[in-house]
């Protein structure tokens, strides 16, 4: 019998994003058999040059997205702990990105639903092309005792702190 | 429909704010794939019979943002900027990096063409299929980064406001112009990510002539089908292992050079080019990577390389002071070139460039040109507007470079280029500052130099080039081998970075392009049929020239003559390339090329090709 899964996380190290946005491509091309950014799970936001940032599920520890979802849309995934997304039942309403401390879920460019991250079914396609290029900007960990909701912050924020961390004193003035 | 393409372009005409959709014809994109080849082709078609009149600066030029099949896919993505060019009167294929060919393709298009004049400031903002024009005069003037900040923002607004229920919106991708294109500064860039530029070609100054300040766009679609997917990826995939097991290209990028290509291979400009070689320890690498690099791996859309660092300077007098490496170019430009020797110096000079919206490599030619013109007290402090402008002093070429971005003083007619400001300056002073002016056909020499023989080595490289100057287009033989323009006509029409292509067997590109098009094409069937069409359309239209300049091959296709001189130091001290064997090569290569003894194309050479009105134009010239 095969052993169960271990759920697992993806740590992220995003001051050492390069921006090559290898991760959309490769979650585009896993998920949508196309190179097809805005349809991405994870998303690289570079709304300062410079401070470019991968943006994707961080799993919350209460998963307020799947709470609020008024259709019972989404779930947790017993093997990745990873939040599913029922197709056939979201109808694209966006209470589950505003839920998200992040506000990380976005619309299906053309499709009428939201998109999330799953995990890959635990083979995260994102984390093998970042450590491809050595920028281990995404890293698969197993999930044990992470405060992972830390993680679900809007891009404004994380933008905000990066700024801070490279651009000093003058970092706030490009946002 | 070819595979790998949206298969039409959008048509902007900012005098009557109409836009409409243009279908690409399949044997257009056949001959002349995209970027550089289809803006040839475009350019000539609409503006072949009134090239010499057509002025670059005026309404009547057509500006091009062309992607290419392989944008995108091949790894490293750009975006082509064309049009009747006001630095050669012809035609430069200038390529930027960045996700604005991405997300143009994402929105539906292969290109966009704009023509005709806004009546005040505009920008243009795009989202998948719809196009609106809308008003700039907030972000008229602004520099490079509070251009980006103010737009982004502005964008991302509307982006939520029309579509609320989307979710956080990705900012769009963008192209703008700084303070020096709304001047039509003749060395101004279209620019992206506040230190990405189309330099060469000047059309940060058509874009300032056609007042319009930016182009963002926000595509939500895919890219476009491919012929193989499988085979794109298993080539995506070979292109990055070649890149990531590069590690010093990786980790340095250019940045290695500022140092080694003076030092060592004795080609960068020192001074204006009055030597090429220096071996300051302050300017090497690992005093870039120490003290300013504050983010090492730094990259455009699916780029395995990261050849671009992100630097600022954290204290003393140029603190605040942002850019990325600077790479070898501004490194050599806007230091060596003006005596500056460290990267603080460095990283401020080219932060300063940036931001007003000027090609460092071209701007840091013409400060040079000055600074020479100032060591030989041919310009005075006072023609200077007060500026005492002594090699090595950051501030005072930081200074002048403000004023040319604002054509104020003296800035004015520096703004016209080092080719021009040298005839008009000349003029005044009564003197043939040619000399001084390091450039071919209006194009400011890029920073490598022929005279060592180490670097580039085809002494012919600018002198024949169609776009003058440009080290990423330069000439040599024989034409179908790896060290001609014809194969860089294949990276600027596919629209890749070619910094990605380095090692890289040498069919890849064309297996790639198979992969993406389901068009097999030989790297023979490359050169023989195609690149070599677009050759001609160029070579044609920079000869034809004008309104205000015209270039005589007898005279034009050669060197500058600072690279007759013989280096006065360093370890090939006393080279240079001889007058006769240059000669003797650009005869060699119209051959090849197919160009008559005056170094215009034949017409058996076009009729083969089918450019019969080609042809037919250049009997304007042979007289």
């Amino acid at each position: 019998m095969a052993k169960k899964k271990e759920p697992i996380w993806i740590a992220r190290e995003l001051s050492r994003c390069s921006g090559c946005r290898k991760c959309e491509i490769a979650c585009s091309l896993a998920h949508e058999n196309r190179v097809w950014p805005e349809a991405s799970r994870v998303r690289v936001f570079m709304l300062v040059p410079g401070l470019e940032f991968p943006h994707l599920c961080a799993q919350c520890e209460d998963y307020p997205c799947v709470k609020a979802c008024p259709f019972k849309a989404l779930s947790i995934s017993n093997e990745t702990a990873a939040v599913l997304v029922n197709a056939k039942a979201c109808t694209a309403c966006g209470k589950c990105i505003n839920a998200c401390p992040g506000r990380i879920p976005h619309l299906h460019p053309s499709k009428n639903k939201i998109v999330i991250c799953d995990l890959c079914k635990g083979d995260p396609q994102c984390v093998k092309v970042c450590h491809e290029g050595g920028y281990n900007v995404l890293t698969k960990v197993p999930r044990r005792d992470i405060s992972c909701k830390l993680y679900a912050r809007r891009p404004e924020e994380v933008t905000r702190d990066l700024a801070a961390k490279f651009y000093g004193e003058r970092g706030e003035e490009f946002i | 429909m070819i595979l790998g393409y949206a298969g039409k372009l959008l048509e902007v005409d900012l005098s009557t704010e109409k836009t409409k959709q243009v279908r690409l014809k399949d044997y257009v994109l056949k001959d002349y794939v995209g970027g550089r080849g289809l803006a040839a082709k475009i350019l000539w078609d609409r503006l072949g019979r009134k090239w010499e009149k057509t002025d670059p600066l005026g309404p009547e030029n057509i500006l091009l943002f062309l992607t290419g099949p392989l944008t995108g896919f091949f790894p490293g993505g750009r975006i082509c900027v064309s049009g009747k060019s006001p630095q050669s009167n012809g035609v430069v294929g200038s390529t930027v990096g960045g996700e604005f060919g991405i997300e143009l393709r994402c929105a539906g298009y292969d290109g966009i063409i704009v023509t005709g004049k806004a009546k005040k400031p505009v920008y243009l903002f795009i989202k998948d299929s719809d196009a609106e024009i809308r008003d700039a005069s907030h972000v008229w003037g602004k520099d490079a980064k509070q251009t980006m900040t103010l737009l982004t923002r502005e964008c991302r607004e509307l982006l939520k406001k029309r579509f609320p229920l989307y979710g956080e919106w990705k900012e769009p991708a963008m192209l703008y112009i700084g303070p020096a294109g709304e001047n039509k500064v003749r060395t101004a860039v279209v620019a992206a990510k506040w230190t990405h530029a189309a330099g060469y070609g000047g059309y940060g100054a058509v874009m300032g002539s056609k007042n319009l300040k930016a182009v963002v766009v926000k595509g939500t679609g895919p890219l476009p089908k491919v012929a193989d997917l499988e085979k794109v990826e298993k080539l995506t995939q070979e292109v990055c292992e070649n890149a990531y097991e590069n590690e010093l290209w990786r980790r340095w990028g250019t940045g290695s050079g500022g140092y080694e290509v003076g030092a060592k291979t004795s080609s960068e400009p020192v001074r204006n080019w009055q030597e090429e070689w220096h071996d300051e320890r302050s300017y090497g690498v690992d005093k870039f990577e120490d003290r300013v690099w504050v983010k090492q791996y730094w990259c455009d859309f699916g780029c395995p390389t990261s050849c671009l660092k992100v630097s600022v300077i954290r204290t003393g007098k140029f603190k605040g002071a942002i850019t990325d490496n600077p790479d070898y170019e501004l490194q050599a430009y806007l230091g060596p070139n003006l005596g500056l020797f460290t990267p603080e110096e460095n990283v401020y000079m080219a932060s300063v460039i940036d931001d007003l919206g000027l090609c460092g490599i071209q701007t840091g030619n013409v400060l040079g040109f000055a600074a020479e013109l100032f060591q030989r007290k041919i310009l005075t402090k006072k023609d200077l507007d007060g500026i005492a402008l002594k090699w090595g002093n950051a501030e005072a070429f930081a200074k002048l470079a403000r004023k040319i971005a604002f054509r104020e003083g003296v800035g004015d007619l520096l703004a016209e280029g080092t080719y021009r400001a040298a005839l008009k300056i000349g003029k005044m002073k009564n003197m043939d500052l040619l000399p001084y002016a390091v450039q071919s056909k209006g194009i400011s020499i890029g920073a490598h130099g022929i005279r060592s023989g180490k670097d580039y080595p085809e002494i012919i490289a600018y002198a024949c080039s169609v776009q003058g100057g440009d080290h990423t287009s330069t000439a040599g033989l024989p034409l179908d081998g790896g060290g001609s323009e014809l194969m860089e006509i294949f990276n600027d029409s596919g629209v890749y970075c070619n910094f990605n292509s380095f090692g890289l067997r040498r069919n890849l590109k064309f297996e790639f392009y198979e992969a993406v098009t389901g068009l097999a094409l030989t790297r023979k069937e490359w050169c023989r049929k195609k690149a070599v069409k677009t050759l001609q359309l160029q070579r044609a239209m920079l000869l034809l020239g004008g309104p205000d300049l015209k270039w005589n091959p007898k005279i034009h296709d050669d060197n500058p003559p600072r690279f007759y001189e013989p280096l006065p130091s360093g370890p090939y001290k006393g080279k240079t390339v001889g007058k006769a064997d240059v000669q003797d090569e650009v005869k060699k290569y119209y051959k090849a090329a197919g160009w008559d003894e005056n170094g215009i194309p034949t017409t058996g050479t076009l009729r083969k090709l089918g450019l019969q009105d080609v042809d037919k134009a250049l009997e304007r010239i042979r007289s």
